[in-house]
């Protein structure tokens, strides 16, 4: 017998700081952030295929997409529905403005409270901050155990999910309970393509701030049928104690930003000698370029 | 209280070498701070590490012994640590950027509302001042990061949550043991107390070494050969420095037909496309088929002992010369200079 899953994917909109070509960087040798495309985070959709996999193994489970960002992050929900997901929830709201990692896992977590999945699935880290730590975070808002750096969902095996995680040198593989969070790495298979009847279906889902700002993008049919609504959760959603969202509910704070300098254009040539080289590597290390 | 506790891991049976970096940086953060240097060590049998743990300088080792703890478990791991922390409030608690301290760190961070900052290149003591509240704090942790796929470098404080928490990578900090050990105390953790049935929930089936696949697509840094490299062994010499700079190493299609590297690893037309913050090609011509492929890359040098070679008009910095040479210049000078 197999069951019925609820599923949630944690995914976030990022910008794509991997691809930083020439043409993203500023006069003064540092990257232009805003010219930067926003792209739906590579880890986040190796999280999204392993929950389709499930999906297909276990008919009747549902896969839904939650993330949390501004008006135009509605586009990950579109996407999640591209490659087979049944829907999701973009959790906006200004009061989540400035929030550290502490401050997302817990509006996630409220958001998943409501929500009441069986698995929670999330990227192990978005490249924006490489930080890996929403995931455990919200298993630990929510008292749940947490499987991080996952490479393959294998199954069930008398009622508990097989997880292989990938680790520093090597392998391990763990039974757990449900529900439960886990983290998915990016040695898992990539995410299925886009998938054509759900492209044409799903594309004018909106949310209704998008319909609102419809008159904008004339492009759009005005209205999308209450099927293609895309929910949006705010602070008053959720519910839970205000103090813990955003900036206030962030312990961290950024004291100081420094803008990385890359070289300009004009090509230096050096010799082999190790005096050239050290030269080139102190400059590297000290531009951060390398260390 | 107010002390500073570095998380001990262990691999092997040995301390895990960022452990003991952590120890090293510890030492020169409670000098400043004029604070003890305390250390956490949780598994089956790790009193035996004690000494060790007294010649780098912690002053007291909280252990947590328990048969049950033989592997990492996310679970029972945690609420020790989380207990500690409770009971003693340090004011600064780090960890090592591995695949247990990332999975620990943020989990104890959340349960005890605590700041976390992931993988430090840096940490100093200094002081801040709120901008709206004109409120003043002294001796904080500025946790100095790279962060946005390494285009900036952010300076992250904790102001008002203790402990202020950090990991750090391995190799990044320097690792020196004392002259003479302190003459630590050893305190004991009365695991029975602290985890409960429920903790063991998630079990280990297997664990095994398996090497990881190639993913040059999402490394920041390429380490790239070609034809000139001439030889499969000299390939190392790109796995060494790959290896110190934290890279990931590529190949010219000449070098892989040449059976230099893996397919996998071919940049350029009919290989992969990338564009990392620095790409150095040592030993490829420049061909369009393969720049192609990398010519986007925010910064590029390229390595040749032909001063004509096209790679070279593409370069930020052209190197002339034999690779075999220049790249072991390399590694001796991060080495000298990145500590
Ligand atoms: C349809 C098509 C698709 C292709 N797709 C690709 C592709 O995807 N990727 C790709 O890379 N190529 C591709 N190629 C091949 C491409 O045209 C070149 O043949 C290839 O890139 C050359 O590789 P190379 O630079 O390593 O070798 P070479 O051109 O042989 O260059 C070797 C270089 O090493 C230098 N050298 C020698 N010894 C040393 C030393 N000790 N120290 C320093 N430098 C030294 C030499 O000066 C020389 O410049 C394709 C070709 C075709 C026709």
């Amino acid at each position: 017998m197999t069951k019925k899953l609820k599923i949630v994917v944690l995914a976030k909109q990022v910008p794509d700081t991997r691809n930083v070509g020439k043409n993203a960087m500023k006069e003064d040798g540092t990257v232009n952030r805003a010219a930067l495309p926003a792209i739906f985070n590579p880890e986040d959709m190796n999280a999204l295929e392993q929950a389709l996999r499930l999906k297909d193994s276990h008919p009747g489970s549902v896969v839904l997409l939650l993330t949390m960002g501004p008006a135009r992050a509605a586009e990950i929900i579109r996407e999640g529905y591209y490659r087979g997901a049944d829907g999701g929830v973009l959790l906006t709201d200004r009061k989540f403005a400035g929030a550290d990692t502490l401050a997302t896992s817990y509006a996630l977590a409220m958001a998943l409270k409501k929500m009441q999945p069986d698995i929670i699935i999330a990227g192990r880290q978005a490249i924006d901050g490489d930080t890996a730590q929403v995931g455990p975070q919200v298993a630990e808002k929510l008292s749940l155990p947490q499987v991080t750096y996952a490479e393959d969902i294998v199954g069930f095996e008398k009622n508990r999910l097989v997880v292989k995680r990938r680790l520093e040198r090597g392998v391990e593989s763990v039974r757990t309970p449900l529900p439960v969070v886990i983290t998915v790495h990016a040695t898992a298979p990539e995410c299925r393509p886009r998938n054509a009847k759900q492209l044409m279906r799903f594309k004018h889902a909106r949310t209704l701030t998008e319909e609102q700002d419809n008159e904008h993008n004339s492009y759009l049919p005005l209205v999308s049928p209450e099927s293609l609504r895309i929910p949006e959760w705010s602070v008053a959603d959720v519910g839970g104690e205000e103090s813990h969202y955003g900036l206030s509910g962030s312990p961290t704070k950024v004291k100081k930003i420094e803008n990385i300098v890359f070289q300009a254009k004009e090509s230096k040539r050096l010799t082999s000698s190790f005096e050239e080289i050290d030269m080139l590597m102190s400059e590297l290390i000290s531009s951060h370029t390398i260390g | 209280m107010d002390n500073i506790i570095i998380y001990i891991e262990t691999e092997g049976g040995k301390i895990s070498d960022v452990s003991l970096e952590l120890l090293t940086k510890g030492r020169t953060l409670a000098g400043e701070l004029s604070c003890k240097l305390e250390a956490l060590i949780i598994g089956s049998s790790v009193e035996q590490h004690t000494q060790e743990l007294f010649s780098y300088g912690a002053e007291t080792v909280y252990i947590a012994q328990d048969k049950r703890l033989e592997h990492y478990l996310t679970l029972p791991y945690s609420a020790i640590t989380i207990d500690l922390f409770k009971k003693e409030r340090p004011q600064i608690a780090l960890f090592g950027a591995t695949s247990i301290g990332r999975d620990l760190a943020p989990r104890v961070s959340s349960a005890l509302v605590s700041g976390l900052t992931a993988d430090c290149t840096s940490l100093e003591i200094g002081d801040h001042k709120e901008v709206k509240s004109g409120k003043e704090y002294r001796n904080l942790l500025y946790q100095i990061r790279p962060a946005f796929g390494g285009n900036i470098i952010a300076t992250i404080i904790n102001p008002d949550c203790r402990p202020q928490m950090a990991t750090v990578r391995e190799g990044v900090m320097k690792k020196e043991p004392l002259k003479t050990p302190v003459k630590g105390v050893v305190k004991v953790i009365e695991t029975k107390d602290i985890i409960k049935p429920e903790d063991f929930v998630v079990e280990i089936i297997e664990r095994h070494i398996e090497e990881r696949k190639i993913d040059i697509k999402g490394s920041p840094i390429i380490i790239a050969g070609g034809f000139g490299v001439g030889s499969k062994e000299n390939f190392n010499l790109l796995y060494e420095l790959a290896s110190v700079l934290g890279a990931e190493v590529g190949a010219s299609r000449a070098a892989v037909d040449a059976g230099f590297a893996e397919g996998a690893r071919q940049i350029g037309q009919t290989g992969i496309t990338v564009r990392p913050k620095l790409y150095i090609a040592a030993g490829i011509s420049g061909q369009i088929q393969h720049t192609a492929g990398m010519d986007q890359s925010a910064m590029i040098i390229s390595i040749n002992s032909d001063p004509n070679a096209p790679i070279h008009q593409i370069a930020d910095y052209a190197i002339i010369g034999d690779m075999n040479e220049i790249i072991p210049r390399m590694i001796k000078s991060y080495k000298l200079n990145s500590k």
